[in-house]
């Protein structure tokens, strides 16, 4: 029988070691898992590369994270989002490192590393700031950047439903990366406000099947990152 | 440099609606963040467009009227949006296959500086004290079929946003087709800028003396 559910956030969160990386899904708040989050910032592991979209908002989840100190480097396409404080102020100060990457690269990275491609070249960035330091080589007449692939020792990621299996389901603009990162995690942790047994979820209708996650956990009633901000939260 | 009267020109919205009859019917077309958004007010009578939004969209409706909306449903500008009848939400490395695969007809962005060759620069100042941030720009003027620019043709304080060579960091090189601005529609061709139409009240002059390079005339080639 595989069952990959644990308990509690806190549970399955609990081996993150210092100095790991960690892949966070969201798109703004969209998807971001913020109760994930929250139990890794009270676990305390520090000196973490944070790869995701965006740098959080206010001072809950991704946000919080930073405030805390506990990340020397995040690989993002966009740090800047309304109410986004907290990273400008650790960029400015050298205490969080800044490694840029357009969007799409940034997916493609993360596929390519979940699916075992070590490089790939691309025309996004070519001949911009963002190919300093890259391999350049024409395809098709036009320049490509070498990029490689990304993985991370951790996702975390939530969905709207999963099974003991870890098959996921999302909900709408919130499923973003998190089916490449689920890909690309060593140990991929899944928050999801409902865990169905095995055969409630049609088959045709998974999005992440199970072999890419690790970890299940039951959150729900997730918060929301706009609704912890306007109700005046900072956590921890 | 003095700023002249604004009297003259289109406005932001028939900036839009001008922008938007030059869309064919089914096109898929991505609206950057700001103005761009503006277009899909004004969709012409008869026409479909299908906005794609590169967090993981296709066809995208406006924001919802009461104010009412879903935290997980929403633009790249991270707004509330809504999903049409016949809306597909994907993941982001799909999202990008559509963009840099060329699949999508038409990418509308906002601009810092074009430059007469096609260079695009909308994402940074370059200043050291700056926080960079690229988002899919880059990626979508690598990959979309054709890349309108909707700007002022001025910055606020006067200076020309067409020129002859960006100075600030490049989002891409010779990417863009062609600018609307509140001044003139221009077409960006292998000789440099070419006027397609201008604006109410405009005349060629006008635009020639805000403009940071030399303007083509509508109708003729460099050089004969």
């Amino acid at each position: 029988m595989i069952d990959k559910r644990l308990p509690s956030a806190r549970e399955a969160v609990a081996d993150v070691p210092d100095g790991a990386s960690v892949m966070i899904g969201g798109f703004g708040e969209a998807g971001s898992p913020v109760e994930l989050i929250h139990a890794l910032i009270d676990q305390g592991a520090s000196n973490l590369t944070v790869i995701s979209n965006n740098t959080g908002s206010g001072e809950v989840g991704l946000a919080a994270l930073l405030k805390e100190r506990r990340v020397t480097k995040v690989i993002c396409s966009f740090p800047k989002t309304l109410n986004s404080t907290v990273f400008p102020e650790l960029y400015r100060e050298g205490f969080t490192e800044l490694e840029l990457v357009p969007q799409g690269t940034l997916a493609e990275r993360i596929r390519a590393g979940g699916a075992g491609i070590d490089a790939f070249y691309t025309p996004t960035g070519a001949g911009t700031p963002l190919a300093e330091g890259k391999e350049v080589r024409e395809f098709n007449g036009r320049p490509c950047l070498l990029e490689h692939g990304l993985t991370a020792d951790y996702a975390l990621i939530k969905g709207r439903l999963a099974d003991h299996h870890g098959n996921v389901l999302y909900n709408k603009t919130a499923r973003n990366f998190a089916p490449v990162m689920a890909t690309a995690g060593r140990v991929t942790v899944v928050q999801a406000a409902a865990v169905l047994d095995p055969g409630a979820i049609d088959p045709e209708t998974v999005v992440t099947p199970g072999i890419f996650v690790d970890r299940v956990v039951e959150i729900p009633g997730p918060a929301h990152e706009s609704e912890l901000i306007a109700a005046g939260v900072s956590y921890p | 440099m003095t700023i002249e009267s604004s009297t003259i020109g289109w406005t932001r919205e028939e900036m839009a609606r001008r922008l938007a009859g030059d869309i064919g019917n089914g096109s898929y077309v991505n609206l950057g963040i700001g103005i761009p958004e503006l277009v899909a007010r004004f969709v012409p009578e008869g026409r479909t467009f299908i906005y794609h939004t590169e967090n993981g969209l296709l066809g995208m409706g406006p924001s919802p009227e009461d104010g009412s909306g879903d935290h997980e449903l929403i633009n790249a500008g991270k707004r509330h949006v809504t999903a049409n009848d016949g809306a597909a939400y994907f993941h982001h490395a799909d999202s990008f296959a559509m963009i840099r695969g060329g699949h999508l007809d038409l990418s509308v962005l906002g601009a810092m500086q074009v430059a007469a060759n096609g260079d695009l620069a909308n994402w940074s100042t370059g200043r050291p004290d700056a926080i960079p941030a690229v988002g899919g720009a880059m990626d979508l003027v690598a990959g979309v079929k054709k890349v309108y620019v909707m700007t002022q043709h001025c910055t606020k304080n006067g200076e020309p946003k067409l020129v002859e060579r960006c100075t600030y960091p490049l989002t891409g090189q010779g990417v863009v087709d062609r600018v609307y601005t509140d001044l003139a529609v221009i077409d960006v061709t292998p000789d440099g800028f070419r006027i397609v139409e201008l604006g109410p009240g405009v005349d060629f002059e006008t635009v020639q003396r805000r403009t940071g390079t030399v303007l083509i005339p509508a109708g003729e080639r460099k050089g004969t």
